[in-house]
């Protein structure tokens, strides 16, 4: 066991984690921050997307002891402290973005990595950039009009497929 | 996955010293080596991170021309970083995975795991990149030996690949949509003494040059040239995906589309 401590959603936090500990199993596990998930386990599906000193990431192929003194982003620091939603959350409600909600907190992980880069993307961009992000409810055209949305572009013109 | 020692040196002397350990293995990006260990295919007794090795990383210009990457430098890094002095390799580097493996995945950790099917490897091979290593430098001719096989020796590190830069090149992908990776993938480069073509994803060897397509094409650098041309299926991988005379026959068509989008 080896001691580990970073920065999680602007706390610092430490911890005791074996070689083999992924930094999901750390955040869901020993801060019991259940918000990122764990969908495939195999770094395809995306659902476990969080920021590591700004980039995103999947924690399911990330050690925690490589983000060791770290800066980590994770969906439980997205909202304000009142519980207000980010202008991307918002997004993502007001534009049916979800529907079982289980890949949500790793689209709008990755959805605000692209944002950060690139503040106007075109629809062709946030597919792009959502290529290792799966989603099986929506069919992703409502996740890609609220990413457009949170970027400040009209919508109405994108049609709900 | 089985457990293991984590160490993550800041030097290159460091992490030689701790790969000296029995059944030690050298950690880039992850992106392949955690999956793998994940299904109990590999089970190292320690894994010595590269990442946090800041000579390793970046982008820069040698003094003969050639693009220098460090090995612990990620495809993010390349494809933005390599834009203006090699087009054709940060498109390749910004095409591999999805935007969170490009943040992760590492050069010198794709050419030192050698996937059949990986990206990095034809654009070595085509470009006649030199692999540098902690102890030596490696000709792409020579550093590619078959199937995940390479010239690298136990605990030998990949510090930096030099690409010189081509006149032209271009990096066709026929991607596997699910694993992202080349169902076949072919480079083409250019230079000034004649054009190199490699190819991935296709054959049970590993990465190859085809040097059919070399020679005609040097002679006459556009698709038509190749247009005589066929490649065997002798060899090609055939799997659930293709068999090996669909792969043989992509060869052929993604090698003309790399030549009329480079020329």
């Amino acid at each position: 066991m080896a001691k580990v401590s970073m920065t999680v959603n602007g706390k610092t936090v430490s911890g005791e984690v074996e070689g083999r500990t992924l930094l999901v199993d750390f955040l869901r596990s020993d801060l019991r921050l259940t918000g990122t998930h764990v969908g495939c386990d195999t770094s395809q599906c995306g659902a476990c997307t969080v920021h590591v000193d700004g980039i995103a990431v999947k924690s399911c192929t990330m050690l925690a002891a490589e983000a060791d003194g770290a800066h980590v982003a994770t969906i439980e620091g997205q909202a304000a402290a009142d519980g207000t939603l980010n202008a991307l959350q918002q997004a993502f409600q007001d534009h049916h973005g979800l529907q079982c909600g289980f890949c949500t907190p790793g689209m709008v992980m990755a959805a605000a990595d692209l944002l950060k880069n690139n503040p106007k993307p075109s629809e062709a961009e946030v597919r792009h950039h959502l290529e290792g992000n799966i989603c099986r409810c929506t069919g992703y055209h409502n996740i890609v009009k609220a990413i457009m949305a949170a970027s400040g572009q009209d919508v109405s013109q994108i049609a709900a497929e | 996955m089985y457990n293991f020692d984590f160490e993550k040196p800041s030097t290159v002397a460091d992490a030689v010293a701790a790969l000296a350990t029995e059944e030690a293995q050298p950690l880039g990006g992850g992106q392949t080596l955690l999956p793998t260990m994940k299904q109990r295919l590999a089970s190292p007794s320690k894994l010595v991170s590269l990442t946090g090795i800041a000579e390793m990383k970046g982008v820069c210009k040698g003094d003969d021309g050639s693009v220098c990457i460090g090995g612990a430098t990620n495809h993010a890094t390349v494809a933005s970083e390599a834009a203006s002095q090699y087009p054709a390799l940060a498109a390749l580097a910004g095409g591999i995975g999805d935007p969170a493996v490009r943040n992760r995945g590492t050069i010198g950790g794709s050419l030192a795991n050698n996937d059949p099917a990986a990206c990095y490897p034809s654009a070595a091979l085509a470009s006649g990149a030199t692999i540098v290593t902690n102890s030596r430098q490696i000709a792409a001719d020579d550093y590619f030996q078959g199937m995940f096989t390479t010239a690298l020796e136990e605990g030998e590190i990949i510090t930096e690949v030099r690409f010189p830069v081509p006149e032209v090149a271009n990096y066709q992908k026929f991607e596997q949509p699910a694993s992202r990776f080349a169902l076949v993938g072919v480079y083409v480069a250019k230079y000034a003494d004649g054009v190199r073509v490699a190819v991935t994803g296709a054959s049970e060897s590993g990465v190859f040059r085809w040097t059919e397509a070399e020679a005609a094409l040097s002679g006459n650098f556009s698709a038509d040239a190749i247009d005589g041309l066929s490649v065997s299926a002798d060899g090609m991988i055939g799997d659930l995906h293709g068999t090996g005379a669909y792969r043989a026959h992509l060869v052929k068509v993604l090698t003309k589309r790399a030549v009329a989008a480079a020329s």
